[in-house]
């Protein structure tokens, strides 16, 4: 199988597989990001999903398959753990402007995250939640095409969560750009999101939430259970249409 | 001032200037033990430098440049962890460089002066030398500044967004070991991670930003250079190793005083 060039493709794998000391991390996998679209990543630990992630990035090279990137494109990326050694005295102030992007006005772009006052505070007095809103700023100042999420909620409270959450589907669609995101809040992420992958090496099901929600495969690896109240999650998100 | 006391004041400071914004990497990076490796190496350097009569300087570079490459090859690979690779070619080059010049019959070669530094006897050639190389050197590392901090602060985020991740890596290490090489005239070899490391983790309890880090550890640097050649024209203590102890004396004062916090 080949990847379909198309304009709108920001970012793709096709029959990806990665094969580390005989054991299967992916097999056969494809994915694709298109420009606007929201794309979350789902499946149990050591499903792959942040693997997958980084080889579409190109920070892992695949045993075979093809990833494809459009040219120049500019990417943000939300890693999964993000921190900076107290010995390195960093301010926000600073960290912001190490993007290398536009010149723009850090007290705005950082108002926009809801993070307007943390401009002189140290990287490494930041709170969980107020980390994650620094680093989104720092993407948004490099204009991002795609954002890429490794579970952004990690290390936040619940009501944070939320909120984070809400931020991230504002920022969005004020700025137009693609998100590919992995997660495992299943019913924050459920309203939010375009196309669910559901991965645990392989790709086991992808759809709109409501039709995953919906798919055998989906059942089996989260039980009964968890689909029937996630399917009322991507329920609630259809009526809205 | 007497000339050879001028001349090692000369080469003290600039050592120290040059030495302080590396050192602030060293020490951000973790890469302490890494110029240790660098500098035990140099040792066989110098022997090589006697036995193919070569200008020394010139040979402890080649021998620390190849170090340092091959380290950075070994590390893409990992098969043991760092440190113990690490100590495998500190220990092992310094054995190396130590038997090697033992075999040297003809030559008698003052050990200690290359263990513990000769700041004292330092050269007109040295001094062109260490300007060359320390001016050199910060002129590239100024424009690696920015790509660096980036790596050193999330190395796959810095990677996404464009930085030869690798380049810079490799470029880093290669300034230092050119950097090990002249300082090692400076304090010697057991000592030149001491001069990058200590001004630099002093300087963390004032600075704010990495920039202002880089300054304070050269403003300490100097101190120290000042200090340690003092002690050891009055007291005739030995120069490097008195360098070395006012830098550490420095690093207890500062994180002794009680600071405002922030």
């Amino acid at each position: 199988m080949s990847l379909e060039q198309s304009p709108e493709i920001l970012l793709g794998v096709a029959n990806v597989s990665l094969r580390i000391r005989q054991i299967d991390i992916l097999q056969g996998v494809d994915l694709q990001v298109r420009a606007g679209e929201v794309v979350t990543l789902i499946g149990p630990n050591g499903a792959g999903k942040t693997t997958l992630v980084r080889t579409a990035l190109g920070l892992q090279q695949p045993t075979t398959g093809v990833i494809y990137r459009r040219e120049g494109l500019r990417i943000g990326y939300l890693p999964q753990r993000f921190h900076v050694d107290p010995v390195l005295p960093m301010p926000v102030r600073r960290f912001l402007r190490l993007g290398g992007g536009a010149p723009a006005d850090l007290t705005a772009t950082l108002a926009e995250v809801g993070a307007a006052d943390l401009l002189d505070a140290a990287l490494q007095e930041l709170s969980g939640g107020e980390l994650q809103r620094v680093l989104l700023a720092r993407t948004l100042l490099r204009v991002p095409e795609l954002l890429v999420l490794d579970e952004p909620a990690q290390g936040v409270d619940m009501h944070g969560q939320v909120e984070l959450f809400s931020l991230l589907d504002r920022v969005r669609r004020q700025r137009g750009c693609a998100v590919l995101m992995i997660s495992h809040d299943l019913h924050l992420v459920m309203a939010a999101t375009g196309r669910v992958v559901c991965l645990n090496r392989h790709v086991c099901c992808t759809g709109s939430p409501a039709a995953v929600t919906r798919n055998p495969a989906f059942i089996e690896l989260f039980g009964e259970e968890a689909a029937r109240t996630l399917a009322v999650y991507a329920h609630d998100q259809e009526h809205k249409h | 001032m007497d000339d050879f006391l001028l001349r090692a004041l000369i080469g003290g400071l600039l050592v120290a200037l040059v030495a302080a914004p590396f050192g602030v990497f060293v020490v951000w990076r973790r890469l302490a033990y890494f110029g240790d490796t660098l500098a035990h190496s140099a040792l066989l350097g110098v022997a090589l430098s006697f036995l193919f009569d070569m200008n020394l300087t010139f040979g402890v570079i080649s021998i620390c440049l190849l170090v340092a490459v091959l380290l950075f090859l070994l590390q893409r690979r990992p098969m043991l962890a760092t440190d113990t690779l690490l100590g495998i070619l500190a220990h092992a080059s310094l054995a190396l460089g130590l038997v090697a010049l033992s075999l040297l019959e003809s030559v008698r070669v003052d050990l200690m002066a290359y263990l513990f530094g000769d700041i004292l006897a330092i050269n007109n050639a040295d001094l062109i030398w260490i300007a060359v190389i320390g001016v050199g050197g910060l002129l590239v590392l100024g424009w690696l500044w920015n790509d660096l901090l980036r790596i050193t602060v999330h190395e796959d985020m810095a990677r996404i967004e464009g930085v030869r991740v690798d380049a810079v890596k490799l470029a880093f290490v290669c300034l230092l070991a050119l950097l090990v090489a002249v300082m090692m005239k400076v304090v010697g070899l057991v000592l030149v991670t001491a001069l990058f490391i200590i001004p630099a983790a002093a300087a963390r309890r004032l600075a704010h930003t990495p920039e202002t880090m880089a300054a304070v550890a050269a403003g300490i640097g100097c101190l120290a250079v000042i200090g340690g050649l003092s002690s050891s024209s009055r007291w005739d203590t030995p120069a490097g190793p008195s360098i070395v102890l006012v830098a550490a004396l420095l690093f207890v004062l500062l994180y002794g005083l009680p600071l405002r916090r922030r």
